[in-house]
């Protein structure tokens, strides 16, 4: 049982990473304001999810100007979507416990 | 955490994914409407030309002095096209609203793009089939690529509509064969499957 505690990825324990990182799996690219629509949150708690899970290397940020106004859209990488993957069979192996 | 708790994420999960890329927000009533929009544009066009229901006449696309029907025939396409248009906004910015979801976000842009780009070939193609004088072709053509264009939409919202696109495809390659029948086919492809569709999503997601 403690094995398998282990393996649930400390990265998405938070709702909102786990649900970004959702999001992503099936988005090649999502912007900002739609992640926020999305999952309804602040501005503020979005931005520091998305922080820690560039700080994993989980996602990409792509920093581009539309216009003059700046559009920030994030991507998974294959390690996040490794890591995501390996979360969901671990909570899966839990529940058949 | 517990069984349930993590039973609760795994659903939250799959209803973000689910959310994020496919536009869920298509109402049953909208297929009903568009149904019903072809049905009355086929007895519009039917009973002013009096025309056959049962022959293997073709439709008098190509003659000549038959260009007034043409014009007419084109005239009650759009009007269909148009209503149907919007009743089907109508009636998903309706289920839109009821379940908190945005009617023009990125999904429904995906799957505007992905229906549209089959159904301008297909309209394209007919224009040419209209051009090179095989325009008994037309119906069937159209059939085809519609349901070539839900087919291709149905990776985009609901994946129901790719049966719909499926019975269009095959009606359309009955009617290729069977050349003759076009308005026969038209009135069961555009009304009468739409509103069998609808029926059926509309038991199913929104009861």
């Amino acid at each position: 049982m403690k094995d398998l505690l282990d393996s649930l990825d400390k990265a998405f324990e938070s709702r909102v990473r786990l649900g970004i990182m959702a999001i992503l799996m099936v988005n090649e690219q999502v912007d900002f304001n739609q992640l926020k629509e999305l999952l309804d949150v602040t501005d503020g708690n979005l931005a520091s999810h998305l922080k820690q899970l560039e700080a994993s290397s989980y996602i990409i940020v792509n920093k581009k100007f539309v216009g003059r106004k700046p559009n920030t859209t994030y991507a998974a990488t294959t390690e996040g979507k490794e890591a995501f993957h390996n979360h969901l069979n671990a909570i899966e192996k839990l529940i058949k416990k | 955490m517990n069984q349930t708790e993590h039973i609760q994420t795994l659903t939250e999960i799959r209803n973000l994914m689910e959310r994020s890329s496919r536009f869920l927000s298509l109402s049953g009533l909208s297929g009903v409407s568009v149904g019903v929009c072809a049905c009355i544009g086929f007895f519009v066009l039917k009973f002013y030309w009096n025309l056959p229901l049962f022959s293997k006449d073709t439709l008098p696309f190509n003659e000549l002095e038959y260009r007034p029907f043409v014009i007419f025939i084109l005239t009650d396409a759009f009007v269909v096209l148009l209503s149907a248009i919007i009743f089907a906004i109508y009636f998903t910015h309706r289920k839109a609203k009821k379940t908190g979801m945005a009617l023009w976000d990125k999904s429904a842009h995906r799957l505007v793009i992905n229906l549209a780009i089959p159904l301008f070939a297909g309209g394209i193609f007919s224009f040419v089939m209209y051009w090179h004088h095989i325009a008994n072709l037309i119906p069937a053509v159209t059939l085809i690529f519609y349901g070539m264009a839900l087919l291709n939409a149905s990776k985009y919202t609901l994946h129901d509509i790719r049966a719909l696109g499926i019975g269009e495809i095959i009606l359309g390659l009955i009617a290729s064969f069977i050349v003759g029948y076009g308005l026969l086919f038209w009135f069961i492809g555009f009304g009468i499957l739409h509103i069998i569709y609808g029926v059926i999503m509309y038991f199913k997601y929104e009861r």
